[in-house]
């Protein structure tokens, strides 16, 4: 997507910024790719709603001007679900981070990824919970140091994007906050799906994560993320080994399938009224 | 004026004895007008294992919903008839299947006891075993006049499987027989 | 009031069509025993109405699913019991905190944990008014009779939407799987309740803000008022604050919604209870056993009256209080080891004797163990 002029400010609360995040912090630059997909997709504000669950990423509803919802840790998705069942008509999009889409929020990601619903499930991944003080996540890499794994995480972690393709999402997709402008396409296509959509976004967290595991400054998270990303089309002619450590970036599925509301407006309710 | 009735069918899961109590229920309660409750109990052991069905019938509004001393038994087995029989009415009326079960003589003077063929019934003349709830049905309603004939027919229709009217009127009168037989 | 229908239904039934004829046009739940029939007989009406079903993949994202629909407009509910009851208890608070219109069924069983599932309890009488953290509002009705329960869902869809509250409604093993003649009746000939909202939401930007009801007045999603909600410390504006002001004042009026209104909430049934020298409180199924023992004894001359109370939160104090003034003897028969009866306590504060009749082994408690603790 080309880069134009837009006015971040009319998608923008201003009267609740400054946001909370922390200097430095990638989530920033999310939002602002939000913004850019949804400018370009010439989306309506208020038919457009933005749910989240709890955490850093989660706390994007408040700088946000559309109808916003900010839930409880992991089950943005539940509360989506319900909306876009009621009100098809709405554009739902979520914000999750990787401890609450992955973890406390697991069981809903799968699942929604499952019914293919037209929601658009935005995962700002920094490998670790900052808002609880930097403990580790379920896409925290091994060996890493968190706040809860004092001698390196031993636990393997989550593919999202892989997780979502197996679960059923009908759109999967990773990007990064270094080349973000791949994210405003994705988000774009995303919004665009009509079904689950994932679009799993790469950030980083220089006060625990970076503090933590030598990547101290902004810069050094955005070099880390140059360094290890790898576009699916160069990892197709690459061996497992030579893959080890890297972060796969680019387009994971791009199906069409029958979403969920459409389905159940034709199968159901359509059969419950006699009609079919 | 019935001031309360109190009904107990027990058996076995999967002879139909909720959906009987269901029927009896909606016979009284729906076509004949009276007040009715049916409640019912079953463990997760009850798949297959056993069931009790309960309906208190009344012309007046019904409090407690459970029966403590019934005044009409329904028993398809032993061990149905064993573990409830001590509860009925002095003078009650107990109905048992007369295959499989076998009442001590002490008790037989205790109660009116009816002894009907209700599962061999259904088995070689209708030639369908779920049809036992409906035969026993039929013997109720001929010996205790508890809900109307025809109430309890409607109710029959309105709660069978579609297809399966014609068959299940069949045991309903086969039921209606054996009563008057032993009556 | 002219029935539409006549039906011999369970009390599982009659609370679905008791929801539709509310308005209900939403429910997600999760199978879970002896509730199950509610979820199974909303998968097959709402449907017909034009309203969705949806089974979610646990107990958690169902009460999460009928939030989001109760914000996008829909009249909302879900159903379950004890185990899935608890589990919900975060999300009910976010509803409470939130204020967001909802009816949560609890059919109860036995507990604690898997406990008993096919059995009878009143075992979450204390977790429905206080299961989830903090202090917050919540309404609880528990009906008796089969035909109650159809007009207590219609009120507690009723009172869920007039003052944007979580509305829970508690009925057990017994009375939900219970059947008995139920008029099933349309929506014109009831009271119907919808939620408050600004006459016009477009740009709406305070939607906690409050009617004389102290109801904030809060569009729908997609109304065209683009505001936001959250389960953090809010002011009217419906953005976190961290003003202490503002948020105590948040706190007083959660409370307050449903203090200063508890009038147009509390229901109770008085029977004999005029003359009468003790008093039985009893609710849902267990009253059925209360009204047997009252019968039972005032054929004999006792003079026992029962009081019942319909609404079980808000408390109604000053009707448990006048009702017990001049009595020698308090009986609470509960389906536990003694929950509402601590409220009994409080309110009639240790001045008249109290003789509790419990029960915890999925029998029912009957109408000889009152008698005899009438007697006694």
């Amino acid at each position: 997507m080309a880069r134009k002029d837009i006015d971040y400010s009319k998608y923008l609360r201003l009267e609740y910024i400054p946001h909370i995040w922390c200097p430095g912090c990638g989530h920033g630059s999310i939002m602002k790719s939000i913004i850019r997909a949804v400018d370009e997709l010439n989306l309506d504000k208020d038919k457009t709603v933005l749910v989240s669950g709890i955490g850093c990423s989660s706390r994007i509803v408040g700088y946000m001007d559309f109808n916003t919802l900010h839930t409880t840790h992991g089950r943005a998705l539940a509360f989506a679900t319900g909306i876009k069942l009621a009100r098809p008509e709405l554009n739902v999009i979520v914000a999750s981070g990787d401890g609450d889409a992955t973890a406390i929020g697991g069981n809903h990601f799968i699942h929604a990824c499952r019914r293919n619903i037209d929601i658009t499930l935005i995962v700002f991944n920094n490998f670790i919970y900052g808002m609880t003080g930097g403990q580790y996540s379920p896409t925290t890499p091994v060996g890493s140091y968190a706040s809860t794994s004092p001698y390196g995480n031993i636990d393997p972690s989550f593919n999202i994007c892989r997780l979502a393709e197996a679960a059923g999402a009908t759109y999967v997709a990773r990007a990064n906050v270094y080349s973000i402008a791949q994210a405003d396409n994705f988000i774009k296509k995303g919004i665009q799906n009509k079904g689950f959509s994932v679009i799993e976004v790469i950030t980083h967290c220089p006060t625990y994560y970076g503090r933590k595991n030598k990547l101290k400054t902004p810069a050094d998270n955005l070099r880390w993320q140059k360094e290890v990303s790898v576009s699916i089309h160069r990892a197709k002619k690459m061996t497992p080994e030579e893959l080890e450590g890297k972060i796969i970036t680019g387009e994971f599925v791009n199906k069409s399938e029958e979403e969920y509301t459409e389905k159940y407006e034709r199968l159901i309710i359509e059969k419950a009224q006699g009609k079919i | 004026m019935i001031e309360r009735y109190e009904i107990r069918f027990a058996g076995s899961g999967g002879q139909g004895i909720i959906t009987a109590g269901i029927i009896l229920g909606e016979a009284a309660a729906i076509y004949d007008e009276k007040f009715a409750v049916q409640t019912q109990s079953y463990g997760p052991e009850a798949r297959g294992g056993a069931s009790k069905s309960e309906v208190i019938i009344a012309d007046v509004p019904i409090s407690y919903p459970k029966a403590t001393h019934p005044d009409l038994l329904v028993a398809l087995n032993q061990e149905s008839f064993d573990k409830y029989s001590k509860d009925v009415k002095e003078g009650g009326i107990v109905i048992v299947d007369s295959d499989y079960v076998k009442v001590p003589e002490e008790v037989e003077k205790k109660f009116k006891i009816y002894h009907i063929p209700i599962i061999e019934t259904a088995r070689n003349e209708i030639g369908k075993i779920f049809v036992v709830n409906i035969i026993f049905l039929g013997a109720v309603q001929e010996i205790t006049g508890i809900v109307s004939h025809d109430g309890l027919e409607k109710a029959i229709l309105n709660r069978v499987p579609k297809g399966t009217e014609e068959l299940n009127m069949k045991a309903y009168e086969a039921g209606i027989r054996l009563a008057k037989e032993v009556k | 009031m002219k029935v539409k229908e006549s039906k011999f239904i369970s009390g599982n039934e009659a609370v679905a069509y008791g929801a539709i004829t509310a308005g209900c046009r939403f429910f997600a739940g999760y199978p879970i025993s002896p509730s199950s029939e509610i979820a199974e007989n909303m998968s097959y009406l709402l449907p017909k109405y034009g309203g969705k079903f949806i089974q979610m993949e646990d107990e958690i994202a169902s009460i999460g699913a009928a939030i989001g629909a109760s914000i996008a407009g829909k009249k909302s509910m879900t159903a379950t019991s004890g185990p899935g009851f608890s589990l919900k208890q975060e999300n009910l608070g976010f509803a409470c905190m939130a204020e967001i219109p909802l009816v949560v069924v609890d059919v109860m069983r036995g507990g604690p944990s898997t406990g008993a599932p096919t059995s009878p309890a009143q075992a979450d009488i204390l977790q429905s008014r206080w299961g989830t953290h903090g202090d917050h509002p919540i309404i609880v009705i528990a009906p008796t009779m089969v035909q109650e329960i159809f007009f207590e869902v219609i009120r507690a869809f009723n009172l869920a939407e007039r003052f944007r509250n979580p509305v829970v409604l508690l009925i057990d093993e017994i009375n939900g799987h219970m059947r008995a003649k139920v008029d099933i009746v349309d929506e014109s000939e009831v009271e119907i309740w919808h939620r408050p909202k600004p006459e016009n939401p477009v740009g709406w930007k305070t939607p906690y803000k409050r009617n004389e009801e102290l109801v904030p007045l809060m569009p729908d999603f997609g109304d065209g008022a683009r505001f936001n909600i959250t389960g953090l410390d809010h002011s009217e504006t419906g953005f976190p604050t961290g003003d202490p002001k503002v948020r105590q004042q948040l706190h007083y009026y959660l409370r307050d919604k449903i203090e200063k209104n508890k009038d147009k909430m509390i229901k109770s049934e008085y029977l004999n209870t005029e003359d009468a020298e003790i008093m039985v409180i009893a609710y849902g199924s267990t009253a059925r056993s209360a009204m047997r023992a009252v019968e039972v004894l005032r054929s004999e001359g006792v003079k026992v009256g029962l009081f019942r109370p319909i609404t079980l939160y808000p408390v109604p104090e000053k009707e448990i209080f006048e009702v017990c003034e001049n009595v020698k003897k308090i009986v609470v028969p509960e389906m536990n080891l003694g929950q509402y009866v601590l409220e009994v306590e409080r309110i009639t504060k240790g001045k008249i004797p109290i003789s509790k009749v419990n029960r915890t082994d999925g029998e029912p408690i009957t109408p000889e163990q009152i008698i005899e603790a009438i007697k006694d």
